[in-house]
């Protein structure tokens, strides 16, 4: 089976430019990671070996070296994904405050398990490490985007929205503004010149 | 109590504008210029001063580190690398620098690159903060139209570029010389030193690797004093700190707060208490994933410090402090822990590659108590043999759970394997 060719658009060439421009000469494999990115979004979300060998040959890098960037790091899919790819946190600080709950409603909701997706090629679900969001914990990550502050409620909101085609609220599904203290601040109080009024 | 004028992160729950204008009503980028006439010297001997020891968990003192640069510029560049990849379970605090107040790191990142000879500084974020780098991207797209940073920044006479580099998912990436090695475009896996950064780290040139809150206090220190940042904390412990509270409190948040303070007036006076009362607390892990757990009868009294927290065996870390009540299975927790560091390992070392997935196999039979009660005493011995055998510190961040886990709760595996086996022997009969 011999994969489909690939090329990048005109419009991520000029991204993938300004990006190796970041760099010094000589050095242009610094982009790799950024670079994959770029082809993964192309590709609908996963890379096939015609993109990656294009991206090797964008960056004038043995095939093999690129391979082993895109296997190494878990944000590059070696396989198509849904349109919407869920990414549960089950790390210990989700744990604790009810990651297992938001799982099984993902799965409920989704008709689906851990790395599998669905039929119609909507959704992935996958169980991730810590995103870095503890304080707003349990939370997701839906594409480029972070639910926090979650319960089976929520959780089921969230996907019920993307499942209509809508967009659902990022962030906080409690109405916290970040990683403030809910029910009032504890520091900051004058200095913050926004600080309660919304 | 750390008061508010004392605060350095005063936009931390983003109710200001992140922008430029807000980070300059705030106070940043006020007297650039004037900083970066004190010299070199003089602003690395500030640094040292202040006592600021590094905010990415290992507490070594940021001005040392500085220091250690090459004096003069030869043929190689030198290059700041900024570690914001923030991925130790229970941190989140780089995050809100990077989308609330951006323009703190950035200046920082000017100050620290002239302080030690660097043109360049390369901001390396974690792939999933996407939103935090395009604050980050917006904020560095402002300060260069305003010529804060670029040729001749702040009018300084020196030219300075910042850029933000994306990872794709890595927690082994937050070492600093797979981050390096990351950032030069290849897998993550630690590089043995010596030689260290300083002297050949990125690309081979002159390199110094530090955590995004070890940037973005240096302007507060350089503009109010390094007397002012010391006096703030104990003594070797100075200063403030954002910590982040997580898991059975009231109100998990994130907060700076002064060095040195109780964990108990930590987590009753920002994070509403501990869910069902101070009573109700099995057990605090005060710095993030790597460091031992510390039961309920050394959190009544612990300072969060670094030198407190070694004390009791345990570590200030990043300050990530997660908070299990009694409810919490603490042998299922340390052992979804277990499981991470199996899931990080780069594999390059075989005592971690091999050691991560030993520890995380036997943590999950012990959570089921499907063990004989002499295989704690292996557990223990597998977590000594992995310990400081490895190029990084990795194998030693997955031990060390495991070990603060068999040091506190022993009893409590036993328990789980006698009831596992009379279960058993129940159904037999």
């Amino acid at each position: 089976m011999s994969a489909p060719p690939f090329v990048l658009s005109p419009e991520n060439v000029a991204r993938a430019e300004a990006i190796v421009a970041k760099y010094p000469d000589g050095r242009q494999a610094s982009a790799v990671m950024p670079l994959l990115d770029i082809a993964q979004r192309q590709g609908g979300g996963w890379l096939t070996q015609a993109a990656m060998d294009y991206v090797a040959d964008y960056l004038k890098m043995p095939p093999i070296r690129v391979y082993e960037v895109a296997s190494f790091y878990t944000m590059f899919n070696l396989k198509p994904v849904g349109r919407h790819h869920v990414q549960v946190c089950t790390n210990l600080p989700c744990w604790l405050r009810g990651s297992d709950v938001v799982a099984e409603t993902c799965r409920r909701a989704l008709g689906i398990g851990f790395g599998e997706t669905t039929d119609d090629g909507q959704f992935t679900l996958s169980e991730v490490e810590c995103l870095g969001a503890c304080v707003n914990a349990p939370m997701i990550q839906i594409g480029d985007d972070y639910y926090e502050d979650l319960d089976s409620v929520t959780t089921r909101a969230v996907l019920s929205v993307l499942k209509q085609g809508g967009k659902p609220k990022v962030g906080s599904q409690m109405g916290r503004r970040s990683c403030e203290p809910k029910g009032g601040l504890t520091s900051l109080r004058e200095t913050a010149p926004m600080a309660g009024k919304k | 109590m750390l008061q508010d004028k004392d605060r350095i992160f005063t936009n931390i729950y983003g109710f200001g504008d992140a922008g430029l204008a807000g980070a300059r009503a705030r106070g940043d980028w006020s007297g650039t210029r004037e900083i970066l006439a004190k010299g070199r010297a003089e602003i690395v001997e500030v640094m040292k001063k202040s006592g600021l020891r590094g905010r990415g968990g290992a507490g070594f003192s940021t001005g040392m580190k500085w220091s250690f640069m090459p004096k003069e510029i030869g043929a190689r560049p030198h290059f700041l690398v900024i570690n914001a990849d923030e991925g130790e379970p229970g941190t989140c605090k780089d995050r809100e620098i990077l989308r609330h107040d951006p323009h703190k790191l950035i200046e920082g990142a000017l100050i620290a690159s002239f302080a030690m000879g660097a043109h360049v500084c390369y901001c390396y974020v974690r792939g999933e903060f996407l939103r935090e780098a395009e604050a980050l991207q917006r904020a560095t797209d402002e300060a260069r139209a305003a010529g804060l940073i670029g040729p001749n920044a702040c009018g300084s006479g020196w030219d300075f570029e910042f850029h933000v580099h994306l990872g794709a998912g890595a927690y082994i990436c937050g070492e600093e010389t797979a981050l390096i090695e990351s950032l030069e475009g290849k897998k993550g896996q630690p590089r043995l030193k010596p030689p260290f950064p300083a002297n050949v780290g990125l690309y081979g040139c002159p390199t110094t690797v530090n955590n995004v809150e070890s940037i973005a206090v240096a302007p507060a220190i350089l503009r109010r004093g390094p007397e002012w940042f010391a006096a703030l904390g104990r003594p070797n412990n100075v200063g403030t700190k954002l910590f982040n509270i997580s898991g059975h409190v009231n109100n998990p948040c994130t907060v700076e707060e002064e060095m040195g303070i109780t964990l108990k007036d930590l987590i009753e006076t920002h994070a509403g208490g501990v869910r069902g009362g101070w009573d109700n607390l099995l057990a605090v892990i005060p710095g993030g994933a790597s460091v031992p757990l510390i039961p309920k009868s050394i959190c009544d009294t612990v300072r969060m410090d670094f030198d407190s927290l070694r004390e009791v065996k345990s570590g200030l870390g990043t300050a990530a402090v997660m908070v299990m009540d009694k409810s919490t299975d603490v042998i299922r927790a340390i052992s979804r822990l277990s499981r991470f560091y199996k899931h990080e390992s780069c594999g390059q070392c075989t005592p971690c590659r091999e050691g991560t997935g030993w520890l995380s196999r036997m943590m999950e039979r012990m959570a089921r108590g499907d063990a004989a009660p002499d295989e704690i005493n292996v557990l223990e011995q597998v977590t000594r043999q992995v310990e400081g055998t490895t190029i990084c510190a990795l194998a030693d961040a997955a031990a060390w759970p495991v070990q603060g886990l068999l040091r506190h709760f022993r009893p409590e595996l036993e328990r789980r394997i006698a009831e596992a086996r009379a279960r058993k022997s129940g159904r037999a009969a």
